[in-house]
Formats: C-alpha cells, structure tokens, sequence
C-alpha cells in the first residue's frame, strides 16, 4: 500500500518536472530568435504525416485565422485603431477573387495579387472616412461599414450574384496539401513583414499613435498618414486571407464572408486571447479559437450557442489575462498552479 | 524679420475669447517667459502657436512665413517643438523609445534615432532611467522626458508649458539647469511658468497674459514693478 503511494508520488514528481523541464524548454525557444524558422520548418513537414483531409481543413483555417489576426494586430493591436469590421476587408478580398472567376472567367488565384490593388483603394477610401474618428467612435464606423458591405453584397445582384454566393466549379486541388502551403507561404510573408514594420520607424509611430494621438502629432508625426498606412497595410493582409478563402472553399457568399460575428468578432478575439500586441499572440489565439470553435460546434445541443461560449472566454480573458496568453504568460503560469520559469 | 511673430491673435471658443489681440514676438536665442494668473490663455497661446488650435484672427509667422493654418506635425518639423503642462508620455513605451519615436523625424535610420535618443537621455538626465516603462517615472523625470522627447526632434524654438509645476525644489534646480543649456545650445525658448522666482531668473524678456489680454512686455525687472500685473496677480489695489 504504502510502496504503492511512494511510487504514485514519485511518479508525479517526475511528470511534474518532465512538465516544468518542457516549459522551460518551450519558453527558451520562444524567447529564441531561430524558434520562427524551427516551426515554419516543423509547419512544412505536416502534410507529410498523412493527416485525414478533416485535420488538415483545421490546419489550414488555423494558419488562415493567424493571418488574420497579424492584420488585426497591426492596426489594432499596435497602431491603436480598434476595428470592428475587418470583414469588410476580408469580403472585399474574397469577392475580388471570386468576380475575377465569374466575370472574367480568369482563375481565382489572379485573386491574390488583384486583391492588393482593390483591398488598398477600398481602405484608402474608409481611411479617409473614417480615420478622422478616434477610440470607440472608429470602432463603431468600422462596424457599420462591414455590415453595409454585406448589405450591398446580398443586393447588388447583377454584380455579386446576390445571396446565391460565387461558386468556383474548376478546383485546382483535391487534396489540401497545395492550399496548406499557399496560406502557410502568406502567413510566414505576413509574420515577417509585420515584425520588421514594428521594427522600424513606422512601428514606432504605430505604437506612439496608440498611445498618445496628441502628443505623437506634437513630435512631428502626420498621425492621419501614419494612421492610414496601417489601415493600408492591415486590409491587404486581411483581403489577401479572404482571396484566399475563395480559392480555397470555392464557394462564397455575403453572409459567410462579410459576416460580423464569424469574421469581424472573431478576428478581435484571435487577437484578444493569443495576446495583444505581440508577434506570436495571433497564431496562439488562432489555434485555441479555431480548436475551440471545432470542439464546441460538436457538442449535441450546445453546438449552436457556440458565440455565448465566445463571449464567456472574452470575459474571462479580459478579467484575468487582459495581454492575453502571449502578453501575460507568466500570470497564465500563476494562475495554473505552474513553477515560475527558472531565471 | 522677426524670428517667431505673434500677430494680432485672437482665439474665440463660442462666444469665449480665449485669446484677444494678443502680439509680440521671440527673439532668436532669448528666453521668453509668458506669465498671467490661471486661465489668461498661456497654454492656449501654446496651442496656437504649435498648431493644435487654428487662431480665428491673425496670423503666426516663424521666420517670416506663415505657420498658423498648419498642423502640428508640421510646424514641428519646420523646428518648433513643445512639451505639454500635463504629460503625455507614451505611457507603455520605455523611456529611450519615446525619445526613439521623435528622433525618427530628423533621423535616417533607427540606428541614428536611437544616438539621438541616448543623446538627448544624457542631456537631460535620464539616461539611468532609460529602460524604464514611462507609465512607472514619478512626475518630476516625467516632465523632464517631455523636454528629452522635444529636444530629440531638432527644435529651433522649444515651447515649455509649466515644466517645474510640481516639483520639488533639488528637480526644480536641475530643471533650471537644464534650460540653462539648451539656451546655450543655440534653442530659442518660451516658458510658461508660475514659480516666480524661476521665471525671474531665467527669463530675458517675459510676456504676461490676462484674461486673454497681453497686460505687460519687458525684462523681469520692468514686470516686477508694474502695477498692472500686480493688479492681476494680486487683485485691484484699493484707491485712495
């Protein structure tokens, strides 16, 4: 009996500490500079273990999702403007990949590059609306210019094809293998070019702008150019995921891809649990959302409510975590009962 | 030509005159002092002056063209900088990445911006405390990162609003000393201040305000003995 409970304890010290080494490790690597290129390295070897084609549809909406949420990160999380409707952003993109297929009978992956082009008038166009808003006001304009562009999808008939969607009937792949590595491609460019943004002297400015608009203006920041470049930049990241998203569902219509409470909420959340702010927080978050979206769709009943179980995890995360997991990691440790990483 | 003009200002919010009529101008190289007791329109002729407020009447010219019209970012580049009477520091940046920030306006590449920053840290002397995030500095180094980040953008004119408001008198002295050098580093100044004594000492010619009004110009020594400003600062003197 006794003999028993000294082997029980032992062996939970030894996981305990198996658990604490591989946290440290984990945590060695993250701080890591290379850590980036190791897991892009790891990312590219998946489709390699055979995955069933329902895992590797999971993967591919994770990678999506961090993309997103780069985007998301760049306008909201570091320049400070909160946006409520990057589904305009992502809509635009996708309907540019899916018009170019219906109206000019040309692939849908002439979507990707076009969609710079559009993406950037239309932001270029809302920035100067609505850009000249600050805090909570920017947010709402945001709001409603997603949900007017999904109003004017689901009309505009004769361009959009209304509520009956856009329909990619040539595939160019069966298997997901090629889109896994079309999107992982755009998220590691995305990943790399949002670090060496904040990097430079327009990260700066971004961040000089969340935090003080007047005083940023005052030391010679054209805060409205500043301002509009981030739009920019965070529209034709999103628009580029949404392009993706045509050719890669092959189906699309107004209230999948200009939707608030699947593309808009969602791609604040990513943001909001992975950690605000922070290069690798909207992968974080992407996995956990998209994981948790899957898992929580597939239980009977409670399946439909899964946006009540969303805005729970909001709250708690804003209660206990508001830097979400990246940002407040060594809370989360505290939190969980975890030894504090050895320094 | 005037080095900074102010002409014939005035700034109305509503039916309010903030400002009315105001003139004078800064001297190249000098210490301006602009005195008047609260809500005499001191840091609203700031605003004016660095481009937040438009004036609704007259104009301001810096080296004989015209600034007023223009936004602050701007007038900031053509070289007149500000620090504000309530600090705005970019509370979750570190103290060297605040002065990073503004250095990248005059700088060609952030290694340039962070020697300007680091320079301008030494200068004021907060080098120590330059991996601090600013959200956590007591007001005394706040204020003084205020002048750190003003400096770090090349300014001709530097405009001060109440930098020794609240400290205590060792920062005050540093403070006083700090002015000191920018002057002599070739920065034309205008300070707007209560400490009298301060103002007194450093200031070459002072301007004082009242109810938006310019009451007074001269060196300290006229100021101090005209009756006007004892007036306004004092209230009326009883007539016999």
């Amino acid at each position: 009996m006794q003999s028993c409970g000294v082997a029980m304890a032992t062996s939970s010290v030894k996981s305990f500490y198996i658990l604490h080494f591989s946290l440290v490790v984990f945590y060695g690597c993250v701080m890591n500079k290379y850590f980036p290129y190791i897991a892009l390295a790891l990312l590219a070897l998946v489709p390699l273990l055979g995955l069933n084609s329902y895992l590797m549809h999971i993967l591919i909406l994770v990678v999506m999702w961090s993309v997103i949420g780069m985007a998301w990160n760049l306008l909201s999380g570091y320049c400070g403007q909160v946006s409520f409707g990057h589904a305009a952003f992502f809509g635009v993109g996708a309907y540019t990949s899916g018009m170019l297929y219906t109206k000019f009978g040309i692939s849908g992956w002439w979507g990707l590059p076009a969609s710079i082009v559009v993406v950037t008038l239309f932001a270029l166009v809302i920035g100067y609306i609505c850009l000249r808003l600050r805090g909570p006001y920017f947010a709402l304009a945001t709001l409603s210019i997603g949900v007017i562009l999904k109003i004017v999808a689901e009309n505009l008939v004769s361009v959009t094809g209304g509520d009956l969607g856009i329909m990619i009937r040539e595939r160019s792949w069966v298997e997901k293998t090629w889109y896994y590595y079309i999107i992982l491609a755009i998220a590691a460019l995305s990943f790399v070019l949002v670090k060496k943004i904040i990097g430079s002297k327009l990260g700066y400015y971004f961040v000089a702008i969340r935090e003080d608009q007047d005083a940023a203006e005052s030391l010679g920041i054209n805060t409205t150019l500043y301002k509009t470049i981030a739009l920019c930049l965070s529209a034709v990241i999103t628009g580029f995921a949404g392009a993706f998203y045509t050719n890669y569902m092959g189906y699309i219509d107004p209230k999948v891809v200009f939707a608030l409470h699947d593309i808009s909420i969602i791609a604040i959340m990513v943001v909001m649990v992975g950690g605000v702010a922070t290069f690798s927080g909207p992968i974080v978050g992407a996995i956990i959302m998209v994981v948790l979206a899957e898992a929580i769709r597939s239980i009977p009943l409670l399946g439909n409510a899964h946006h009540t179980f969303f805005g729970i995890l909001l709250i708690v995360i804003i209660i206990f975590l508001p830097n979400g997991i990246v940002g407040d990691f060594s809370k989360l440790q505290k939190l969980l009962g975890l030894p504090k990483r050895a320094s | 030509m005037s080095f900074l003009e102010i002409r014939k200002v005035y700034r109305f919010f509503g039916g309010l005159a903030a400002i009315k009529d105001v003139s004078f101008e800064l001297r190249q190289g000098e210490i301006l002092g602009l005195i008047g007791p609260n809500g005499a329109g001191k840091t609203t002729m700031f605003n004016v002056v660095n481009g937040f407020y438009h004036p609704s009447r007259g104009e301001v010219l810096f080296k004989g063209k015209k600034i007023s019209g223009s936004k602050p970012h701007q007038i900031c580049q053509q070289g007149i900088a500000r620090t504000f009477q309530v600090v705005k520091p970019l509370q979750r940046m570190s103290v060297l990445d605040n002065v990073v920030a503004s250095a990248f306006l005059r700088a060609k590449d952030k290694r340039q911006a962070g020697e300007m920053a680091l320079e301008s840290l030494h200068f004021t002397g907060l080098y120590n405390d330059r991996d601090v995030i600013s959200r956590g500095l007591p007001l005394g180094k706040r204020k003084r990162l205020e002048i750190a980040r003003a400096l770090a953008t090349l300014p001709e004119v530097l405009l001060l609003d109440e930098s020794f408001a609240g400290l205590n008198p060792a920062e005050l002295d540093d403070s006083v000393d700090i002015i000191r050098r920018i002057r002599d580093k070739g920065i034309t100044i205008m300070i707007i201040e209560h400490h009298m004594r301060v103002i007194m000492a450093i200031s070459d010619r002072i301007v004082v305000l009242n109810y938006g009004e310019k009451i007074a110009e001269g060196t300290p020594l006229d100021i101090r003995g005209n009756p006007l400003v004892v007036e306004a600062y004092l209230g009326e003197t009883p007539r016999a």
